[in-house]
Formats: structure tokens, C-alpha cells, sequence
């Protein structure tokens, strides 16, 4: 893990699903406002959710939250949650994009989707991480991720609220951090230092 | 070049001949998607590379016919977003009603869903015979089954909830037929539509409609094409006409935001306004 210590990391992708208020309630409160790198979310709402989560994450947390909007340069010390019934992708331009493309894993958003398209733009300089959740969507994301060299973080299943995704994903592959939710800040600050 | 820039390399080169030879023109198309839906039809087609593909993309049109049904399809579902649908009843049909005659373009209508919802919501509205709705997508094949307006029977009770979510005043069991495994909607829904094919990125307006729907269409294309499909919506549009646009996508900082005032924000419900005297 030496390796990452000084490695530019470009963004953070984070997936998750059932117990994710909790989770994210907890780990985007950890973040500093000035957090270096985008930090970009899916997480499985239904179709009609409004962006009631992101308010309420944004008042509670000291980095800025927000949900995501088709085109948006994407820019640090922000947080994007993929809205409602969207797919979220990241162009190569370093801007968001949305598709309302079919279900992936019975989800729109999908968290695959995120993460394999965010593995295309930043490759190597990409975070990804799977927390709680029911079902395997993130698995192949991960496992992308991986393929293009960035660092993957696992929840341990038996730290999460429900244990299938980090289950389903660790199945898959083998990733570089299986740690619980109460580590995962120190670890993401650590591997994403405060630029000078 | 990584594997993946090489995969971007191989997509424009592939839209590029295909704008030349076929004259679909998809090089404006937000490349994040453009590459999932490629990708996925690549990956059933028995092709390693889109590059080998190519070679027979260029000369063979029903490879491309089977490309063109993997990057262009939209889907959707009747009375999608039922809080859109319930504004337009709410705060749109008021002003519609006061024309004779309501012409509506519903751009990228895919395989008519939405369309129908709005023949539905018309109706109901008392407008029955005073509207036509030219519902029109690029693809040829949806247009087909759009005009055929028949859908899986299991989708139906996803269909009624949204329809009743939307302010729909009657029962939206009376709008179809159930066989076998599909609902036929009722024919008379059809009377008012009109589905044809036309190419937002290369063909020309429609004229003087009071009402343009484009949901979820322009998520798909780049800054310089939305523009003109903008433009060509600001031509075709009366003043004092409606432009609905995706809950997702906003009117603001585009060239003809200043024309427009939204009447219901949240929904993305836009009204043209009349030129100053």
C-alpha cells in the first residue's frame, strides 16, 4: 500500500444502499470542507425521491453536498449524489453527465455504472468504495476499477448494516483495504493528503 | 494511449464514418453514454473492437440498423415523473384551453408512452378533437412500435399508479385492452397522434406549436447541439407556448433563456414569452 502514499489521487466514488443515510451521515461528516478530491455517490432511492438527502447531508456535514446536475464541471471539496431515477457518469472533460439508459442491477442509479465510467476518465487516480448495501450492484464497478489500477476499499460485511454488496464485491475480487466505517475517514485522508 | 482512450479513438473515428456514409450525425452525443451503449452492443455483436466492426458498419445497413437500435433507444413509461404530468394539467391545460386548436411536438417521443399519457391527459381535460401531437424520435423502429401503442401487460399497474399519482380523473383501466400478455391502447387515443421520424441533430422545424415536450433527450448530446435543438424549439414555438424539458435539465444560461419564464420550476415547465411592443 506504500505505493499510494504519494500517488495523486483525482476523485473518490462511493456506493452504496441499504443503511447508506447512517453511513454517509458518518463519513461525509469526517470530510474537511476543503477535502482535496470531487467526491461522487450513488446511492438507491426510489424514482420519486426529491434531493431531500442531499440538503439535509449538506447541513449536517462541513463539506459542500449536493445533488449532481447534467453537465456540471466537477470540482473538489464537493460532494455529488446521483439523483433519482438517473444514471450518474463522469465525461472526459471532468464534467457530470446523466442518462436515464435502462436499469443495471435493478437500479437506476447504478452504482456500476459510476464506477465504470469513472474508471475510464481517471484510471489509476481514482478511489472507489463499496459500503452497506443489499444486492451486487458495484460489484463490476470495482472490479474495473481495479483493472485500471486504482484503489479499491471495501467495507467489512461484517461492519455493515447489510452485508451483501461488500459481500458480493470481495466475492469478485480481491481489494486493496477491507476495513470498517469507522476507519474509512483516517484512510481516505491519509491517502488523499491536505495539498499544501 | 491507455485501453480506454484507444476505445474513445475507435468511437469518433466509427461516428465519423457513419456521419459521412449514413448521414447520422452522433458526433455531438455526450461521449460518457455514447460509450456505455456501444460497449454493450459490441459486446453482443461478435466483434472484439469497434474498429473491426467498422469495416461492415460502413458498408452493411442492417449491422448499422442493429447499431443505431443499441445508441439511440429511450426508454420510458407512461405518465413518467407524475408530479410533471399533474403540473401540465394543473397549471398548463388552463392557458391551452383558451386556443381552438393546441398543436404539441413531442420531441424524442421513443416508443410513445408519454405521448399517449398526454393524449390521455387532453382528453380528459375536455379537449377531445381540438389538439394533435406530432410525436417524432430518430429511430425509425420505435416510431413503429410507438405507433402501434401496445405494451407489456406487466407493466400496466406501474402505468395506473403513475396515472393516478398525476391527477388522472377517470380509470386508467379504460384506456386499454388486456391480451394475452400485452395491453392495446385504445385506438382512439391515436386518433389525435401523429408519429413520424426526424433527426433533431440534422433536419428542421416544426411550425407553431403551443406546447414542445423534449424529456430526457438532450441529457444525451453535447453543449453545441443542444444549442441547436434549442434553437429549432424557440422557431417552432407560438409565443406564449410551453417548452417542458427532463426534471434533470434547466433552461438557465443558454442563448434563449432570456425568451423564456418558467412557470413551474421544479417540473421544468417554460413559457415563451410575447415580444415586447
Amino acid at each position: 500500500m506504500r505505493r499510494n502514499s504519494r500517488r495523486k489521487f483525482k476523485a473518490l466514488v462511493i456506493g452504496v444502499s441499504t443503511g447508506g443515510v447512517s453511513a454517509l451521515k458518518f463519513l461525509l461528516g469526517e470530510l474537511p470542507a476543503d477535502f482535496p478530491i470531487p467526491v461522487l455517490i450513488v446511492t438507491h432511492i426510489t424514482p420519486d425521491s426529491d434531493d431531500g438527502m442531499a440538503v439535509l447531508l449538506n447541513e449536517l456535514c462541513s463539506i459542500r453536498v449536493k445533488e449532481a446536475d447534467e453537465q456540471e464541471c466537477i470540482t473538489s471539496g464537493t460532494v455529488y449524489l446521483a439523483p433519482a431515477n438517473y444514471h450518474l457518469l463522469v465525461e472526459r472533460g471532468g464534467t457530470l453527465a446523466l442518462s436515464i439508459d435502462p436499469l443495471v442491477n435493478y437500479a437506476r442509479p447504478s452504482v456500476d455504472v459510476l464506477f465504470e465510467s469513472a474508471a475510464e476518465v481517471y484510471g489509476p487516480g481514482l478511489i472507489g468504495v463499496i459500503l452497506t448495501g443489499a444486492g451486487s450492484d458495484g460489484s463490476k464497478g470495482l472490479l474495473k476499477i481495479k483493472k485500471c489500477d486504482g484503489v479499491t476499499i471495501v467495507q467489512d460485511p461484517a461492519d455493515a448494516e447489510m452485508d451483501s454488496m461488500p459481500q458480493s464485491a470481495l466475492q469478485l475480487m480481491k481489494a486493496d483495504y477491507v476495513i470498517r466505517l469507522k476507519e474509512l475517514p483516517e484512510i481516505l485522508l491519509r491517502l488523499v493528503p491536505k495539498r499544501p | 494511449m491507455t485501453a480506454d482512450e484507444l476505445i474513445d479513438l475507435e468511437i469518433k473515428l466509427l461516428m465519423e464514418g457513419i456521419f459521412q456514409v449514413y448521414g447520422y450525425d452522433f458526433r455531438e452525443y455526450s461521449e460518457a453514454s455514447l460509450r456505455r451503449r456501444l460497449t454493450q452492443w459490441l459486446s453482443g455483436s461478435g466483434y472484439a473492437t469497434l474498429s473491426l466492426a467498422q469495416s461492415d458498419l460502413l458498408r452493411d445497413r442492417t449491422l448499422l440498423d442493429s447499431l443505431l437500435r443499441g445508441i439511440t433507444v429511450n426508454v420510458s413509461e407512461m405518465f413518467r415523473d407524475p408530479s410533471f404530468f399533474k403540473a401540465i394539467r394543473e397549471q398548463v391545460v388552463p392557458f391551452l384551453k383558451t386556443y381552438p386548436f393546441i398543436r404539441i411536438w413531442h420531441a424524442g417521443c421513443a416508443t410513445g408512452e408519454e405521448a399517449y399519457s398526454m393524449a390521455i391527459l387532453l382528453q380528459e381535460e375536455g379537449l377531445k378533437g381540438r389538439f394533435r401531437i406530432y410525436a417524432t424520435d430518430i429511430n425509425v423502429e420505435v416510431i413503429n412500435k410507438a405507433q402501434q401503442g401496445i405494451y407489456p401487460l406487466q407493466e400496466m399497474q406501474h402505468f395506473t399508479r403513475n396515472y393516478q399519482q398525476s391527477g388522472g380523473t377517470g380509470s386508467f383501466s379504460d384506456y386499454y385492452t388486456a391480451r394475452y400478455n400485452h395491453a392495446i391502447l385504445s385506438p382512439s387515443l391515436r386518433e389525435n397522434i401523429v408519429f413520424a421520424a426526424h433527426n433533431l441533430a440534422v433536419d428542421t422545424d416544426f411550425g407553431e406549436m403551443n406546447l414542445i415536450l423534449c424529456r430526457n433527450v438532450m441529457i444525451y448530446f453535447k453543449q453545441p447541439l443542444k444549442e441547436r435543438v434549442l434553437g429549432l424549439f424557440d422557431t417552432s414555438l407560438m409565443p406564449g407556448g410551453f417548452l417542458c424539458l427532463g426534471t434533470k435539465e434547466s433552461l438557465n444560461h443558454r442563448t434563449i433563456s432570456d425568451r423564456y419564464e418558467a412557470i413551474a420550476p421544479r417540473m421544468q415547465i417554460y413559457r415563451k414569452r410575447y415580444a415586447k411592443k
